[in-house]
C-alpha cells in the first residue's frame, strides 16, 4: 500500500475518532527519524484528558518512539529528530523555550523493566519531590511520600520497611514503586511503556487495578502488547503499524469491529 | 479475511466451530424437510424418525458450546473472531429451537394421522415448511460464506413465511367455525402453523447474528413483521 | 529406552576430548605462572629474611665521668659534647687486651657499627645519672659482623677470599663463647632512613617518602580523573571531538612512564621551578600517569551504570547534572575507586619517572612533608641494590617484599571495595 493511501486513511480515522472534549495532548504530523531511517510517519493524535490512552500494534512499529516524544526522552539519542508539533495543555513542548526538565516533571514515565533507585523505597519515592522542590520540611515529605505509596496500592506491603532498598521488593512492587515514584510528583500525564511485561497475571492485575484507579487524577498513556489488557485498561485505543497510526478510536469499537483490515488482521493474530 | 492466524490451531478450532454449526444446520433442514412430509403423507413412520433425530441436534448444540467456552478460555479472540466464537452459541441455540419444532410437528403427525385431512392445509404447512428450509440454507451459506447481503435477504423472506401462517389461521378458524368436530385437528394444524412462523423467526434471528459476525454492525432497524394472527378476528357469521 | 541417551552421537567423543585437552593446557598455564610466582617471591622472600633480624655485640661500658662531664654538673650541653666513641673502643680495648697495633685496633673498633656512639649518647641523655657507673650494653654488630653470624660469610674459605680476616673471626668467636653475640629482631629497618651502613639502613624513609607521592597522586588525579570520566561519559557531544580525546587518553594510558618523567622535570622543575626530589611533584608527576588509567577505568564504570537508572532519575524530572551526581556516579564509584587503586598501585611500583626529577638523592631523614626531598619504596630498592656492600642484598630483597606488601594490600583494598559497593540494579 503506498504511504499516500495510507496518509488518507490516518486523516479519515482522524475525524472519525476525535474526542467530544478539547483533548489534552494533541500530535500534529510528528515524523521522527534515527538518523536516516523514519521510524515514525506524519502521526496525528489527540489524547482526551483523564482517561487511559493505549498504544497497541507490532514489535518496532514506533510505539515507545511516540512515547517517547511525549517528553522529550528522544532527547537523549543523538541521532534521533522529531519534526511536527505535540502540544500538551496547549502548549507545544518542542518550542525552543520549554524547558525539558520542568516538561518532565509534569509528563512522568514507567519504563517497561522496573528501575528502582538503589535506595531505600522511601528515598525512591522522595527524590522526585525534593529535587522538584514541591515539598518544604521533612514531614510534609513524608506525607507526600506515603500518599503516592498508598495511591500505587503499595503502602500496606511496604509501610514496615520504608528503608528497605527499592530493589529487595518484587518484580511487582518493584513496578508499583516505579508508578508511585512517578505520581508522586503529580505530573499530569503518565507514560507507561509495556508496564507489566515483566509481572506475573496477579500482579498484572494489580497494575491495571492501580491504572484505573489513577484515571481519576492522571491522563494516562500505556504501550502495551497485550490486546486483553489494552481492551481492559483503556478508553482509547491506537493501533500503529510501520510507524504508522493506522486506527484510532474507542477501545470497545477496536477489539470487536476495527475499521481497518490492518488492526483487525494485527488483533485477531494474523500479522504480526 | 482469508489471511490464516499465526497460531495454525486457533484457525482449526475456528473451522471446527463452524463445521459443527453446518452439521447442526444439515440435520435441522432435513428434520423441517422430513417433519412436513411425514404431515403431508400421515407417516408416523417418518414422524417417529423425526423425533428421534432432534436428540442429535441436542448433542451438537453442548458440543458448540464447549467448543466456544473453550476457545474463549484459551485463544481470547479479538475482533471478527470474538464476533464469530460469540454468535455461534447463539446459532446454535436458535437451531436447536428449530429443530425442537421440527420435532413438535412429528409428535402432532400421529394424531393428525387418524383424524380426517383437513382441506389443503397440510399442503400449505408443506410450503411454508420449505420455504422455511429455504431460508436456513441461505442462512447457513451466508455463515459460511460470510456473506452479510445474504443474510439480509433471507432475514427480509421471514415476511412471506409470516403471511402465508395469517392465510392459514382465517382458513383453519374457519374450519372450526364450521364443523365443531374439525377443532382437534386444527387446533393441532394452528400449532404446527405457529411452530413454523416460529422457525422462521429463529432463522432470521440467526441472519442477524450473521450480519452482525460478518460487519460487526448490531441490527438496529425493525424488521418488517406481517404476523398479524394476534389481531385477527372473525365474525362467526361471516362464515355461513 | 536406554538407547536414547547411550547413542553417541557423531564426534562427540572428539569433542570431549578437545574439551579435556583445553582444560588440561589452561590448568598447565595457570600452574606454570603461579610456579614462577612462588619461586620469584619465595626467592626474594629466602633472601630477604636476614634483614629483620640484626646482630648485637655486648660491651661492658665504664661511663667514666672525667672525660664525660669533668664539670661534674651534668648539663645536657655538656654530656651532649663528649665522646662517647672513646668509651665504645676502650670497653674493645679492655674485652680483647691481646691486641696490638693500630691496623688491628681499627679493625678491633670495626667490630660495631658507627652508630654504637650515638647508642651510648641517647642512653645518657635519657638518664644522665648512668655517668659514674659501669654497665653491660648490646651495640649493633658491624655488617661483615652481622654477616658473618648470619653464616652468609663462609669461615672455610682461605683468608684473602673473604671480607672478615681470621684475627677478627677469633675476636667474634671469642665474644660468642662469653656469650656477647645475639641476633635480634631488625626494628631499626622499619624505624630508620636510609644509611651508607648497611646494618643501620631501613626502609621508613623511602615509604613515607612513596606515601606522601601517592597520597599528592591521588588527590590531583582522583577528582581530576572521575570529573573528566563524568564529563566525557555524561555530557560530551558524541562526534569526532570525542573519539579524538578518546584515541588520546587511550594512547597516553600507554605511554611509557619515564615520558612523564620527562615532562616533570621540563615542565615542573625547570619551567615552574617546583622544588626537586620532593614527593609534590614526584606525586604530580605520578598523577600525571595515573590520570588517564583512572579516566579509562571510570568512564568503564559509568558505563556499566545501566541507562535505565539515568531515565529514571530524569523521568522524575531531575536535570542530568542531578543525575549523574546524584544516581549515575555513586553506582559507578566503586568501580573508579578500583581503577583508582590499580592505577595508584603502578605509580607505587614504578621507577623511572621519579628518576627524572631527582627523587633518587639519598635520603637519610624522614620527610616530614611533601615540600621536603624523599625518596620512594621502589627508588630504595634501586638504590640498594646498586650498592656493593654484601649486606645490601638482603635489605633490598627485604625492601622489595615490603613493597610487594604494599601492592597486595593495595589491590585487595580494590577488591573488598569492589565486593562490598557491588551494586545489583
Ligand atoms: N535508538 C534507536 N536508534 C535507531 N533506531 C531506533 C532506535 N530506537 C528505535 N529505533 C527504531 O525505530 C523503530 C521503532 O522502534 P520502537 O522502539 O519505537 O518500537 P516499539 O513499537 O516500541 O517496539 P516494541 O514493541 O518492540 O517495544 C524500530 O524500527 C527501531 O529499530
Ligand atoms: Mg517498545
Amino acid at each position: 500500500m503506498s504511504a499516500y493511501a495510507l496518509q488518507e486513511a490516518d486523516t479519515e480515522v482522524m475525524a472519525a475518532a476525535k474526542p467530544e472534549t478539547e483533548p489534552l495532548i494533541a500530535a500534529r504530523n510528528v515524523n521522527v527519524f534515527y538518523g536516516d531511517k523514519q521510524a515514525l510517519f506524519d502521526i496525528c493524535l489527540d489524547v482526551p484528558e483523564k482517561q487511559v490512552t493505549s498504544l497497541i500494534g507490532p514489535s518496532g512499529c514506533g510505539k515507545t518512539t511516540f512515547l517517547r516524544c511525549l517528553n522529550r526522552m528522544n532527547d537523549l539519542i543523538d541521532i534521533c529528530r522529531v519534526t511536527g508539533d505535540i502540544t500538551i495543555g496547549g502548549k507545544n513542548i518542542y518550542d525552543p523555550d520549554v524547558d525539558v526538565v520542568a516538561l518532565r516533571a509534569q509528563v512522568g514515565m514507567v519504563f517497561q523493566k522496573p528501575n528502582p533507585f538503589p535506595k531505600s523505597i522511601f528515598e525512591n519515592v522522595a527524590y522526585g519531590l525534593r529535587i522538584n522542590g514541591l515539598v518544604d520540611s521533612k514531614g510534609e515529605l513524608k506525607d507526600a511520600v506515603e500518599r503516592a505509596l498508598t495511591q500505587a496500592g503499595l503502602i500496606d506491603e511496604v509501610h514496615d520497611r520504608l528503608e528497605a532498598p527499592g530493589t529487595s521488593l518484587s518484580g511487582g512492587q518493584q513496578q508499583r514503586l516505579c508508578i508511585a515514584r512517578a505520581i508522586a510528583v503529580e505530573p499530569k500525564v503518565i507514560l507507561m511503556d509495556e508496564p507489566c511485561s515483566a509481572l506475573d497475571p496477579i500482579a498484572t492485575a494489580r497494575i491495571e487495578e492501580l491504572i484505573d484507579s489513577l484515571r481519576e487524577k492522571f491522563t494516562i498513556i500505556i504501550v502495551t502488547h497485550s490486546m486483553q489488557q489494552a481492551a481492559r485498561v483503556s478508553q482509547q485505543t491506537a493501533f500503529f503499524h510501520l510507524g504508522y497510526l493506522v486506527e484510532y478510536g474507542a477501545t470497545d469499537t477496536i477489539f470487536t469491529a476495527p475499521s481497518d483490515e490492518r488492526t483487525e488482521s494485527y488483533i485477531t493474530g494474523r500479522i504480526g | 479475511m482469508d489471511q490464516e492466524h499465526i497460531v495454525k490451531s486457533f484457525d482449526q478450532d475456528l473451522n471446527q466451530i463452524e463445521s459443527l454449526i453446518i452439521e447442526m444446520g444439515g440435520l435441522v433442514e432435513a428434520q423441517i424437510t422430513d417433519a412436513a412430509t411425514a404431515l403431508k403423507r400421515r407417516d408416523v413412520e417418518l414422524g417417529g424418525k423425526v423425533i428421534s433425530g432432534d436428540k442429535r441436534i441436542d448433542a451438537l448444540e453442548s458440543d458448540i458450546d464447549q467448543a466456544v467456552v473453550r476457545i474463549l478460555a484459551q485463544r481470547q479472540p479479538m475482533a471478527q473472531d470474538l464476533r464469530a466464537v460469540v454468535v455461534a452459541p447463539k446459532i446454535a441455540s436458535n437451531l436447536e429451537r428449530i429443530g425442537d419444532y421440527a420435532k413438535n410437528i412429528a409428535k402432532r403427525t400421529s394424531v393428525l394421522a387418524k383424524t380426517e385431512p383437513i382441506g389443503s392445509s397440510a399442503g400449505t404447512i408443506k410450503r411454508m415448511c420449505a420455504l422455511v428450509q429455504d431460508m436456513v440454507k441461505d442462512v447457513l451459506n451466508a455463515y459460511v460464506s460470510r456473506n452479510a447481503e445474504t443474510a439480509d435477504d433471507v432475514r427480509m423472506r421471514d415476511e412471506e413465511v409470516d403471511q402465508m401462517h395469517n392465510t392459514l389461521f382465517r382458513e383453519l378458524l374457519t374450519y372450526m367455525m364450521e364443523d365443531p368436530r374439525a377443532i382437534s385437528p386444527c387446533m393441532h394444524l394452528l400449532f404446527i402453523a405457529k411452530n413454523v412462523e416460529r422457525m422462521g423467526d429463529h432463522t432470521t434471528s440467526i441472519a442477524e447474528q450473521v450480519h452482525y459476525m460478518v460487519s460487526g454492525e448490531i441490527f438496529d432497524e425493525e424488521r418488517p413483521k406481517s404476523d398479524t394472527t394476534s389481531t385477527t378476528f372473525i365474525e362467526p357469521d361471516a362464515a355461513e | 529406552m536406554t538407547d536414547i541417551i547411550k547413542a553417541s552421537l557423531p564426534g562427540l567423543p572428539r569433542r570431549h576430548a578437545a574439551e579435556r585437552r583445553f582444560q588440561l593446557y589452561g590448568k598447565l598455564a595457570i600452574t606454570l605462572a603461579l610456579g614462577f610466582l612462588v619461586v620469584m617471591i619465595g626467592m626474594i622472600g629466602v633472601s630477604s629474611i636476614g634483614a629483620f633480624t640484626q646482630t648485637q655485640i655486648a660491651l661492658s661500658i665504664n661511663f667514666d665521668a672525667d672525660s664525660l662531664d669533668p664539670d661534674g654538673t651534668l648539663d645536657p650541653a655538656t654530656l651532649a659534647q663528649a665522646n662517647y666513641g672513646s668509651l665504645v673502643k676502650a670497653a674493645l680495648r679492655e674485652a680483647f687486651p691481646q691486641v696490638k697495633g693500630r691496623r688491628d685496633m681499627r679493625k678491633l673498633y670495626g667490630l660495631v657499627s658507627s652508630d654504637a656512639e650515638f647508642t651510648l649518647q641517647n642512653k645518657v641523655a635519657e638518664n644522665p645519672a648512668l655517668v659514674g657507673t659501669t654497665g653491660k650494653f648490646w651495640f649493633v654488630a658491624s655488617d661483615d659482623v652481622d654477616q658473618l653470624a648470619k653464616g652468609n660469610i663462609d669461615a672455610s674459605l682461605p683468608e684473602t677470599s673473604r671480607r672478615i680476616s681470621d684475627k677478627e673471626l677469633g675476636w667474634v668467636e671469642q665474644l660468642r663463647t662469653s656469650g656477647d653475640v645475639q641476633r635480634v629482631a631488625n626494628v631499626s629497618f622499619f624505624t630508620s632512613g636510609d644509611s651508607r651502613e648497611p646494618e643501620l639502613a631501613g626502609i621508613l624513609s623511602a615509604v613515607v617518602g612513596s606515601a606522601l607521592s601517592l597520597l599528592v597522586c591521588f588527590v590531583l588525579s582522583f577528582p581530576i580523573g572521575i570529573m573528566a570520566a563524568i564529563y566525557l561519559e555524561e555530557f560530551a557531544p558524541r562526534g569526532r571531538w570525542s573519539d579524538l580525546i578518546e584515541i588520546n587518553i587511550n594512547n597516553l594510558a600507554a605511554v611509557p612512564s619515564i615520558v612523564f618523567g620527562l615532562l616533570g622535570l621540563a615542565i615542573l622543575l625547570n619551567t615552574f621551578g617546583l622544588p626537586r626530589s620532593t614527593p609534590l611533584v614526584g606525586g604530580m608527576v605520578l598523577a600525571l600517569m595515573t590520570l588517564p588509567t583512572i579516566i579509562i577505568a571510570s568512564r568503564a564504570s559509568l558505563r556499566a551504570v545501566p541507562p535505565s537508572i539515568r531515565e529514571a532519575a530524569l523521568a522524575v524530572g531531575a536535570s542530568e547534572v542531578q543525575t549523574a551526581f546524584h544516581h549515575v556516579a555513586p553506582l559507578a564509584l566503586p568501580g573508579m575507586l578500583t581503577g583508582a587503586i590499580v592505577g595508584m598501585a603502578r605509580a607505587l611500583g614504578d621507577t623511572a619517572p621519579l628518576l627524572m626529577i631527582g627523587m633518587v638523592a639519598f635520603i637519610v631523614d624522614i620527610p616530614a612533608s611533601i615540600l621536603e626531598p624523599a625518596t620512594a619504596l621502589p627508588v630504595q630498592v634501586f638504590l640498594w641494590a646498586d650498592s656493593p656492600e654484601r649486606a645490601f642484598l638482603e635489605k633490598t630483597s627485604a625492601a622489595i617484599m615490603v613493597l610487594l606488601l604494599f601492592l597486595v594490600l593495595m589491590n585487595l583494598a580494590a577488591v573488598l571495595l569492589r565486593k562490598k559497593y557491588e551494586r545489583r540494579f
